[in-house]
């Protein structure tokens, strides 16, 4: 094998390395689970998005953090939402390292009494004030501070426009 | 490097030193415990609280103070009552916790009834520093940022800064927030009554995590010895003397984060200057409200917080969790 050969597979290896690299890399930079206000009716996006790297966890959820950081948590996007100013809600969206991660993370959060399964993601549930669902590597929780009149309607229709931009 | 048995030598000897200063210090809660004497605890309730919706009545919450006071202190009335708890002269602190975020962290109208009552107490309104880690959390828990002097001030440590110096405490190296060690003279806690997935309850003793750079430190183990060695560091054992446990909604489960399917009114607060004692009745009531749920003790869902028992051991000396040691007064 010539030294000029050698050097061709290895161009050609980095060049596909790279390009898958850039494939993925680029999805989950790129990925913006929030939708904008107005995207979803009702709904406003009343905060910038916050990310943490897993490192810095702790400096949103504290003690939260170390069973996330365990199941692999690479980041946490965070933003707050207001829905028809009768509502306010935060959407914390978690990006795993895979799918076992985010499959961990949402049984803890899916066991409690009261869930209710539904279509959201690969998996889903409902409470009165709250919504979870996981799909690939990413878990997403939905919590409303008030318990009002058609909020678990409003979390949903929130919660499907975060589904569709993951 | 200090070894833990130097680091808690050390800091016994200067809570002693700093506590022959203060009525309120280590060497009389000592004596106190030595002598047999029991740890006043004060369970104060008002269950129609929240009779209202999520919106707290302010002026039911100022009565409950009152009432929590009154029966901690003796004296009904209630400048009277906090002038037997706090120094005179001295900038109060008053420490909360907003970690939580909005749904569950220590409520501002509880904040400003103590306030309130401080200032009729003889505290000047700008001898008064409402604080936490930074101003979102401060934020969260309804607090308005001010850092201006004629007025009841109310900042973050992102704002104070932390001491360039790191003090050992165990076996982490941390940074102790400057409203802590420059600013206050005496510091009251005011937790939120949380459910905490690693130590089992967060209260009294598991808020000063937020008086530090990096609480992530001093999770090991269940945050045990953790809660114990920070609360018997000589600065937090001697300033921090005084709990006004806010419980008027707590989480029972998944906590420390917000859970509304979790979520609870006691309606209810835990006042004490044994921080021991506090937690340990807090840890009661949120056992109590678990086997109402149907659900089983920290203890046996594998988080009993065994931070309790170490800062009542003789190395730390906290406090008491003794049962027998604590007089509950419920009202």
């Amino acid at each position: 094998m010539t030294l000029s050969s050698n050097t061709g597979k290895l161009a050609s290896a980095l060049v596909v390395l790279v390009a898958m690299l850039s494939v993925t890399g680029c999805k989950k930079s790129k990925v913006d689970p929030f939708p904008a206000s107005g995207a979803i009716a009702g709904w406003q996006k009343t905060s910038q998005t916050r990310t943490f790297a897993a490192k810095d966890l702790w400096k949103y959820i504290d003690g939260e953090a170390e069973q996330y950081i365990k199941a692999g948590v690479v980041t946490t996007s965070t933003s707050d939402y207001k829905y028809q100013d009768k509502l306010e809600a935060v959407v914390d969206v978690y990006t795993m390292g895979n799918t076992a991660g985010a499959e961990k993370m949402f049984s803890v959060s899916s066991q409690s009494k009261g869930a209710k399964s539904v279509q959201l993601g690969d998996a889903g549930v409902a409470y009165a004030q709250s919504v979870s669902f996981r799909k690939g590597p990413y878990l997403v929780h939905i919590v409303a501070y008030e318990d009002t009149p058609g909020a678990p309607e409003a979390l949903m229709a929130l919660a499907h426009g975060v589904d569709a931009k993951l | 490097m200090k070894n833990r048995r130097e680091f808690l030598k050390t800091a016994a000897t200067g809570a002693v030193l700093l506590g022959s200063q203060s009525k309120l210090g280590l060497a009389a809660a000592v004596e106190k415990h030595v002598s047999g004497a029991r740890s006043r605890v004060v369970v104060a309730r008002d269950a129609a609280l929240q009779a209202h919706g999520a919106q707290l009545d302010q002026q039911r919450v100022l009565a409950l103070l009152d009432k929590a006071m009154a029966a901690y202190t003796g004296h009904k009335n209630p400048p009277e009552a906090w002038q037997s708890v706090i120094p005179r002269g001295k900038v109060i602190g008053i420490k909360i916790n907003g970690l939580g975020g909005r749904g569950i962290s220590s409520h501002a109208v509880l904040v400003h009834a103590i306030c309130e009552r401080l200032q009729q107490a003889g505290v000047p309104a700008g001898n008064i520093i409402v604080w936490d880690r930074n101003a979102r959390d401060l934020r969260a828990c309804g607090m308005t940022i001010n850092t201006d002097r004629s007025r009841v001030r109310c900042y973050g440590s992102d704002t104070a800064g932390y001491e360039d110096q790191e003090t050992a405490c165990g076996s982490a190296h941390l940074r102790l927030s400057k409203i802590l060690t420059r600013e206050c003279g005496m510091v009251i806690s005011v937790p939120i009554l949380k459910d905490h997935n690693m130590s089992g309850v967060t209260f009294s003793m598991k808020n000063m995590y937020g008086v530090i750079d990096r609480p992530f430190l001093l999770h090991g183990n269940n945050c045990n010895p953790g809660v114990a060695d920070l609360n018997a560091l000589p600065v937090i054992r001697e300033k921090v003397n005084f709990t006004i446990g806010d419980a008027l909604t707590s989480v029972y489960q998944g906590g420390p984060v917000f859970q509304p399917q979790h979520l609870w009114h006691p309606g209810t607060l835990v006042v004490g200057q044994d921080r021991v004692a506090v937690d340990y009745t807090a840890w009661q009531i949120l056992d109590r409200k678990r086997a109402e749920a149907g659900m089983s003790t920290l203890k046996a869902d594998g988080r009993e917080p065994r931070y309790i028992a170490t800062a009542a051991d003789a190395a730390h000396r906290l406090g008491t969790n003794n049962p027998q040691h604590i007089h509950l007064v419920e009202v």
